[in-house]
């Protein structure tokens, strides 16, 4: 846990990737979860924030 | 090679021969250009026409949906509405219970045609007589249309003459015509899902009996001079070694089922009522029915986000089991 920190403000992007990939798991998830309308409105700009960070640590060093 | 000192020297290579029969004035052109100018002169055309075919729409898509441009109305004033298109599709009950529908007919015809797939394969993969030409007879579905296959589903969940209902009913005990599963709310979901199962069981089969040929036999052999047990063998040479087929073929059958259309539209319409609107349904009606452009164009970014999220990360753990 301590590295997976340490790695986040280093910019290291293994653990930039792992938060965008949670990220999107989690707007997937609350889109399509049948139990309470408040998370699929805010599913799709959970998305949009781990996908376009994706991208972003995709360029950081390893 | 036989070539002078300067490199300008004849000689019978196909390339000196190719060189030779070049147009004076074109080789004096293209001998002042650099290594990089060629390479881009080759793949400008291909640039050119990824961005016209991919990469213009899905801008002008996204310019789209934050306006109210109607395509039928093109003469009428078009209007920059900022964001109130996705807040409208973000709160709309209709299109959260499509995502749902969506969400399970995606989790369903993965899940079993990736059971069913792998498991058909592992059985061809044995040595026995006829083995190509079960193969074949096993791809067939994968070869007719998708709205044939709908059309002839349709009749075989006829509740009155339909096959599946007798198939059923005599496995069952219960009447053929007391369930009609693509009239009734609870069982329309699940004949999309079988439908589909059928249909595409064979194209994932065919990616694992791909990954399972591609094992060499000297492993096993290996591994049964250590006295693995089969089963240990399975699990620990068969399944890691068939892995990234297998998320291929849930890659390539999740997109695929993502954007499904023609065959539910022609087996249930999307009905009854809304049970199985797909997201894709949904969204061509409100393109070109309601022919709301901006609308639609919004909610197509919202499914272009997930499905370019979803991939993105599906590849990443691609990536990672084959370096493994």
């Amino acid at each position: 846990m301590t590295g997976f920190i340490g790695g986040l403000f280093r910019f290291r992007r293994g653990p930039w990737e792992m938060l965008a990939t949670i990220l999107i798991a989690l707007g997937v998830f609350m889109l399509m979860q049948p139990f309470v309308m408040v998370l699929y409105t805010y599913s799709f700009i959970v998305t949009l924030i781990g996908t376009v960070m994706f991208i972003i640590v995709s360029h950081f060093p390893e | 090679m036989a070539c002078d000192r300067k490199g300008h020297g004849m000689s019978n290579t196909p390339i000196d021969r190719i060189a030779a029969g070049t147009p004076q004035g074109v080789a004096k052109r293209v001998r002042g250009l650099s290594d990089r100018a060629i390479a881009w002169i080759f793949i400008a055309p291909t640039i050119f026409l990824l961005l016209a075919v991919n990469i213009f729409p899905l801008i002008w898509t996204i310019r789209l949906s934050f306006t109210n441009f109607r395509v039928n109305r093109p003469n009428r004033d078009v209007e920059w509405v900022g964001l109130r298109n996705y807040e409208r599709i973000l709160n709309d009950s209709d299109i959260w219970s499509t995502m749902q529908a969506t969400a399970h007919f995606l989790f369903w015809t993965i899940a079993i045609q990736v059971l069913i797939g792998f498991t058909i394969a592992y059985l061809i993969n044995k040595k026995f007589r006829g083995n190509d030409l079960w193969t074949t007879i096993i791809v067939f579905p994968m070869m007719l249309s998708p709205a044939v296959v709908g059309n002839f589903w349709t009749f075989l969940y006829q509740p009155q003459i339909g096959l599946f209902n007798y198939v059923v009913a005599f496995f069952t005990g219960a009447d053929p015509a007391s369930f009609s599963m693509i009239g009734d709310v609870h069982l329309a979901p699940w004949a999309i899902v079988i439908a589909d199962t059928w249909m595409w069981t064979p194209f994932v089969m065919l990616i694992c009996l791909a990954g399972l040929r591609s094992i060499p036999d000297s492993i096993y052999e290996a591994a049964e001079c250590d006295r693995a047990s089969k089963w240990r063998q399975f699990w620990t040479i068969t399944i890691p070694m068939v892995l990234p087929f297998l998320m291929l073929a849930v890659l390539f059958r999740g997109i695929e089922n993502f954007k499904m259309f023609d065959l539910v539209v022609q087996l249930t319409g999307g009905g009854p009522g809304n049970t199985t609107t797909l997201t894709s349904i949904d969204l061509k009606r409100e393109a070109f029915e309601k022919w709301r452009t901006g609308y639609s164009s919004a909610y197509a970014v919202v499914l272009f986000v997930t499905v370019f999220g979803l991939a993105s990360i599906y590849v990443k753990a691609l990536n990672k089991v084959k370096e493994r």
